[in-house]
């Protein structure tokens, strides 16, 4: 099969359309999910297929494409769809936040503040944020008629029963404009607050589940907590240590078997970015340009 | 106060069942049903198995659908209103407790987490303060406060059925439910669940239908009995009255039918 044999942007138009419909359905009810027809994709379940339909189905040749899986663009998931959409659709492919009209993300949401008119799609592994508490998809379906979310709460209190405060660090549940409750994909809940009002349009979608759902620009979003236990947005409590912010969501690398380890910005386009403009972390030594290979 | 007085303290009663009516196909669940519950009064129902009695109570908790009839609680047709406004009420002013806990409980969230979620689903949002009354619907059932938060597994069957009803009253029903209480539970287990429920009910006034096949139980908790089969009630009146005075020929062979010790 040649590449021509492909339409752009892989699928079909008519599937295409049927998921702009949900989409659009999506978007017209903020955190409702919206079940769509999702197709086979050549990747695994699991590793964004449901994204990467809404990805497709959002694509224009003159879009620029963004990738990234846990906040890095040089990771197995992110360079592999990013060749896969190069391939399938051609169209120009970036690593720099702000040059990017279309950004699929895998579980973060990058800290370079986005902007009108960006599309952020997330993939999502369980769409369902009252599963693990109600299995039947009935009664959850249910529950979200009626707006029943004590059980949500139910959750949080066995966290703190538990563990002193809650403990849910990923895929921490929030309410979208008084109405549904949203499970953000499994980002860490310190981008929980950058979900509220972001002026940009918010996709998630999940293929194995069927699911879409959406935040229009400027939607507001929040965090369930308790009054004694508020929700705060928690992050490790180091520097970056190769660009020395503050301010970022961090991974922790174990560097030898001595217990050694430094703490790196997981959005890798924030730090490179912080580097070029001359700004140094802890370990930052070699003035060679190292991670310019990404460029 | 005495049952009379009870009885007479309000002449409005708080739920009204006219004529219900609902069959499975062409089999009879249960047929032309009515009866009147004033509030703090005892109802229990009896009769065999199959005799129609959970389907009764189904039916008026709203679990089912009934074919005909009308069930009127506190002034409101319950089988008209829209689901949200039934849901509404089984969070806060109906309880329903299961005859498994299994059924009632969520087995994979602590004893405090379990009594703590209809708080939560009426909108309480203040951790201390949900995990106090929890701690005192606890002790209310005599469950220890350390067993807090140990998961509804972790309890024995009669322990299980305690945190139910707990689970059951945090928010204050006015309107209890309860299919088969104390089935599957030991004798001696039994009497103690029976002691605590009986004086639950008359601490918090509450107006119970109570399911059993357990004459035993009527006995002691119910003011006043119906007795049904094959879908009908064959008979109702004061519980002592039907049970040491049976009218009809069923309820003289179930009232016979007790093993005497």
């Amino acid at each position: 099969m040649t590449d021509q044999a492909y339409n752009f942007a892989y699928l079909d138009e008519q599937t295409k359309r049927m998921i702009r419909r949900a989409i659009l359905k999506g978007i017209a009810v903020p955190g409702y999910q919206v079940p769509f027809a999702s197709r086979e994709m050549p990747m695994p379940y699991g590793w964004g297929t449901g994204g990467v339909q809404v990805t497709a189905a959002c694509l224009v040749p003159e879009d620029r494409l963004k990738v990234i899986d846990q906040g890095a663009d040089d990771t197995t998931n992110a360079v592999s769809i990013r060749k896969f959409f190069q391939r399938t659709a051609g169209v120009d492919v970036t690593e720099a936040t702000a040059d990017a009209s279309l950004i699929q993300t895998r579980h973060r949401i990058p800290e370079t503040p986005l902007t009108e008119g960006q599309i952020l799609v997330y993939q999502v592994p369980i769409p369902e944020p009252l599963r693990f508490l109600e299995p039947r998809e009935t009664e959850t379906r249910k529950m979200h008629e009626l707006e029943e979310y004590g059980l949500m709460h139910v959750k949080l209190y066995e966290d703190i029963a538990r563990h002193g405060e809650i403990a849910t660090s990923y895929a921490y549940p929030v309410k979208v404009e008084g109405r549904y409750v949203m499970d953000p994909s499994p980002i860490p809940k310190f981008d929980n607050p950058k979900l509220s009002d972001s002026p940009a349009i918010q996709l998630f979608g999940a293929g194995r589940e069927q699911r879409i759902y959406a935040l229009p620009p400027y939607t507001h979003v929040v965090s369930l907590d308790f009054e004694d236990h508020p929700f705060s947005a928690s992050k490790a409590p180091h520097d970056c240590d190769l660009c020395g912010a503050q301010e970022s969501y961090l991974d922790e690398v174990i560097t030898d078997d001595a217990g050694s380890r430094m703490f790196v910005c997981s959005d890798t386009d924030f730090c490179a970015g912080r580097r070029a403009q001359g700004m140094k972390g802890r370990l930052w030594a070699s003035p060679e340009p190292a991670t310019e290979e990404l460029a | 106060m005495t049952l009379i007085q009870r009885l007479t303290a309000t002449d409005q009663p708080l739920l009204k069942v006219t004529g219900l009516t609902k069959n499975y196909g062409r089999r009879i669940g249960c047929a032309d049903v009515s009866f009147d519950l004033h509030p703090g009064e005892v109802l229990g129902i009896v009769g065999e198995s199959g005799s129609g009695k959970s389907t009764l109570l189904s039916c008026l908790a709203g679990h089912l659908a009934a074919d005909q009839g009308q069930v009127i609680y506190d002034g409101q047709d319950v089988l008209a209103m829209a689901e949200t406004e039934r849901r509404r009420l089984s969070r806060t002013e109906w309880a329903y407790v299961h005859q498994n806990p299994r059924d009632g409980l969520r087995m994979g969230v602590s004893a405090g987490g379990n009594v703590g979620e209809r708080l939560m689903a009426v909108g309480a949002r203040h951790y201390g303060g949900i995990r106090e009354k929890a701690t005192d619907w606890l002790g209310r059932v005599e469950i220890p406060a350390d067993r807090i938060d140990d998961r509804p597994s972790a309890f024995s069957g009669g322990m299980q059925q305690r945190l139910q009803i707990a689970r059951n009253l945090v928010t204050g029903p006015r309107l209890v439910f309860m299919d088969e209480p104390t089935g599957g539970l030991d004798v001696s287990v039994q009497a103690r669940l029976l002691d605590l429920l009986r004086g639950l009910v008359r601490d918090l006034g509450l107006s119970v239908i109570i399911v059993t096949h357990d004459l035993a139980v009527v006995r002691l908790l119910a003011d006043r009995l119906m007795v049904m089969r094959q879908g009908r009630v064959v008979e109702q009146g004061l519980t002592d009255q039907v049970l040491d005075d049976p009218q009809h020929a069923y309820t003289q062979l179930l009232v016979s039918s007790v093993l005497q010790v």
